[in-house]
């Protein structure tokens, strides 16, 4: 599977199918911002402990390691539209209002499980809202927690630790092997 | 006098601006040229518009590794918005975009909607070319005639088939010989293994449809023999072919033909030159050379040669006899019958379908195959079987779903980072390579008032489909679903996106060989009726377009088209 394939792969997930890819695939409106110019280091940090609750360090690296914070910040920065990047910077709020409304606190500041609990109902919301989204036949946007959990996907799954740790990467395989056992619990081919 | 800063010249003895062959284009097919004609001793200039391209030292990208690029592959909106057009070509990303034009440098016209998709480069597309090389089989020559929707072939099979094995042998072919019909086996190099659900999809299809499913014939060198081992080529199956291969794994003019050439000592390749017209001499009655746009510097230099060998691409052929305007061809080179830039055709390559499939989670394959299955054509095979002319012939595979979230029980956290992290289930998919009717109205032509940044004339172009191809798309997608069913899936999608001609890739005419100069411009060795020291090997030449990938024809027809310039060379002909 290709690079190429791999990006229509993850924009394929999490139910948000048609809208969801053709956004994450299309194209947008340049932009010059710099990745410091746009997001904040704080809006760093928020990314890298969503993405580190989706993906968490466990016996092996997890989000915050591969530096899926910075890579969410610098790939919206470069390949999203105004839209989507509006979408993603108003998340960060609505996600931060979540979290204070379910445990009066900043998500920042949650514990692992609370963190897990909040974002296990978002992503539920998220699916749903985009299903709806595909329904009304509208060209509406996903929501934003999907966005987030794309790219947190595709940072993560392209990293070094991502690909050389949780999957199994051969950048030089030799010959090809059609049909082989597999048992499960065998991570896939980066 | 030539800007030699950008002349890779290894010709000892002759004029600087005389050779024994002028070949215009250093991609698939004028690669070919400069490598039989170099052997056989002939001085030979390679003339490319674009710029050097070095094997291995010139692919920036080959050894990246997916988190060396800063966006992983996909490239950012500001290239997109700059490139709408170009950004739609297969395998095009930020890991092989050096290959690929730019939108902004090369405009054309499209009275239709059509995208011409090019890479301008010492090797061209041959860089980035899908690399299918089946052959053709009898009956793609035939069915022009037979079924009335086209001029004949004037050749068959048994004419190109010992050059198909002569350029087999050299490229590397992969494949395994099956004995069938439509698909002709040829020289192949050990076959890509079937996965286990492909093993299971070829079963159902010869049970319960009586139809092939083969292994890729694909210019991969999984089993290096001696020549590919000269060459220095063997295929590593990293499956990254579009970047360039340090291991030249796939075939390219850049891995082996051109250099090949240059070690007889006999080549020249001058990149930077884009040819304005080919020069006709008058009094002798034959094309005398090439007049020579130097890109960076936009000097006209003329080069000189007893022979020509027009293989710029099949539209920038057309292009350039177009622009070779003399009191004896006021229309362009050869064009007596007013046919040149007529019956362009292209491949259809709008609908495809996939599924997913129960089962074999025990099972998966190591690592990745730059190869697909084929289905050869199974319609209108010994008579108009269909409600369409033509045939299809169908690429397919199957393969485990990666970072999937189908069937998993998690979304968030340690287990789900467990789970996405596994192979998924397993899913095929299906999609059309369709053959079109060459029709008069499919044609190319100049601007006569617009031009680009070298002054040459822009290129208009009008290509369309018709009912023709609706009615294949149809049958095509009923017989998909149908064969994917039968094996067992459940089909997730289905489109006919209705996408451009061009975007195929396999644009082809306007140049046509023919039994009859009356309605054709090159005969049945590639060869100007009206204009004999002139061959056309490149896609222009096409009759009709087939149903399987053309590059590997238009190697074998070029080198076809070199041995009988030679003889004729002998004979005093030429």
């Amino acid at each position: 599977m290709n690079r190429r394939d791999l990006i229509k792969q993850i924009a394929l997930l999490t139910g948000a199918a048609v809208a969801g890819s053709e956004i994450f695939l299309s194209g947008c409106k340049s932009n010059d911002r710099t990745v410091s110019g746009f997001f904040t280091k704080t809006d760093i940090s928020f990314f890298d402990e969503v993405a580190e609750t989706i993906i968490p360090k466990t016996n092996t690296p997890g989000a915050k390691e591969a530096e899926v914070g910075i890579f969410i910040a610098s790939f919206s920065t470069d390949c999203y539209d105004e839209a989507e990047i509006e979408t993603l910077k108003k998340g960060i709020n609505e996600l931060n209002q979540a979290a204070e409304k379910k445990y009066s606190n900043n998500f920042i500041l949650l514990n692992a499980s609370q963190k897990q609990t909040l974002l296990t109902d978002i992503d539920r919301e998220a699916q749903k809202y985009n299903e709806e989204n595909e329904r009304s036949g509208k060209q509406k946007l996903p929501h934003y927690f999907t966005l987030m959990k794309q790219m947190t996907l595709l940072g993560f799954f392209t990293s070094k630790p991502g690909t050389t740790q949780v999957l199994r990467y051969v950048p030089v395989p030799g010959k090809y092997f059609g049909c082989i056992e597999y048992k499960k619990g065998e991570p896939s081919w980066a | 006098m030539p800007d030699t800063t950008h002349v890779n010249i290894n010709v000892k003895g002759k004029g600087q601006n005389t050779f024994d062959v002028i070949v215009i284009g250093s991609g698939i097919s004028g690669g070919w040229a400069a490598k039989e004609l170099c052997e056989k001793g002939l001085k030979t200039l390679v003339l490319e518009r674009g710029r050097n391209i070095e094997h291995i030292k010139d692919y920036p990208t080959m050894n990246l590794a997916p988190w060396e690029f800063k966006n992983r592959g996909r490239v950012t909106k500001k290239i997109l918005d700059e490139n709408p057009l170009i950004s739609k070509a297969a395998g095009y990303d930020e890991t092989t975009r050096h290959f690929f034009v730019k939108d902004k440098d090369h405009p054309y016209i499209q009275e239709k909607p059509f995208d011409w998709i090019r890479g301008y480069q010492v090797g061209g597309k041959s860089l980035i070319w899908g690399r299918a090389c089946a052959r053709w089989a009898e009956m793609d020559f035939e069915m022009p005639i037979r079924d009335g929707y086209g001029i004949d072939w004037p050749i068959r099979y048994k004419d190109v088939a010992p050059w198909y094995s002569h350029v087999e042998k050299f490229i590397g072919v992969c494949g395994v010989k099956e004995n069938i019909e439509t698909m002709p086996d040829g020289e192949f190099l050990e076959g890509y293994e079937l996965n286990c659900v492909e093993q299971h999809i070829k079963g159902v299809m010869w049970d319960k449809f009586k139809r092939y499913y083969a292994s890729g014939r694909w210019a991969q060198v999984t089993s290096p023999n001696e020549i590919q081992k000269k060459q220095g080529r063997h295929c590593e199956n990293r499956n990254l072919c579009m970047r360039g291969c340090p291991f030249g794994g796939y075939f390219s003019s850049v891995t082996s033909t051109l250099p090949w050439a240059m070690q007889t000592g006999n080549l020249a390749v001058r990149p930077f030159s884009v040819v304005h017209s080919i020069i006709y001499d008058q009094e002798k009655g034959k094309a005398s050379g090439v007049r020579v746009i130097d890109t960076n510097s936009k000097e006209t230099t003329e080069f000189f040669a007893d022979i020509i060998f027009v293989n710029a691409s099949a539209l920038n052929s057309n292009l350039i006899l177009l622009n070779s305007i003399s009191d004896r061809f006021p229309n362009g080179l050869g064009n007596d019958n007013g046919l040149l830039g007529k019956y362009v055709c292209h491949h259809n390559y709008r609908a495809g379908l996939g599924g997913t499939f129960e089962g074999f989670t025990d099972k998966y394959y190591k690592v990745g195959k730059p190869a697909e299955c084929i289905v050869p054509n199974f319609r209108n095979v010994h008579k108009q079987d269909s409600d369409f002319v033509g045939g299809y012939v169908i690429f397919s595979g199957a393969g485990r779903e990666r970072l999937s979230d189908r069937g998993l029980t998690s979304t968030i956290g340690a287990d789900f980072k467990k789970e996405i992290s596994e192979p998924g289930g397993w899913t095929a998919y299906m999609y059309m390579q369709g053959e079109t009717i060459p029709k008069k109205e499919n044609h190319v032509k100049l601007s006569r008032d617009k031009t680009d940044q070298w002054g040459m004339p822009l290129l208009i172009t009008s290509v369309g489909y018709d009912d023709n191809d609706d009615r294949m798309v149809k049958d095509f997608l009923e017989q998909g679903r149908a064969m994917l069913e039968a094996a067992g899936a459940t089909i997730t999608y289905e489109y006919d996106n209705h996408q451009a001609p061009g975007l195929d890739i396999h644009e082809m005419g306007g140049v046509r060989m023919g039994r009859d100069p009356k309605t054709s411009l090159l005969n049945e060795w590639n060869q100007m009726h009206q204009c004999k020291n002139v061959f056309v090997t490149d896609g222009a030449c096409m009759t009709s377009t087939g149903n399987q990938s053309p590059s590997i024809l238009y190697m074998t027809l070029t080198a076809r088209a070199v041995d009988y310039a030679i003889q004729e060379m002998k004979k005093r002909n030429l």
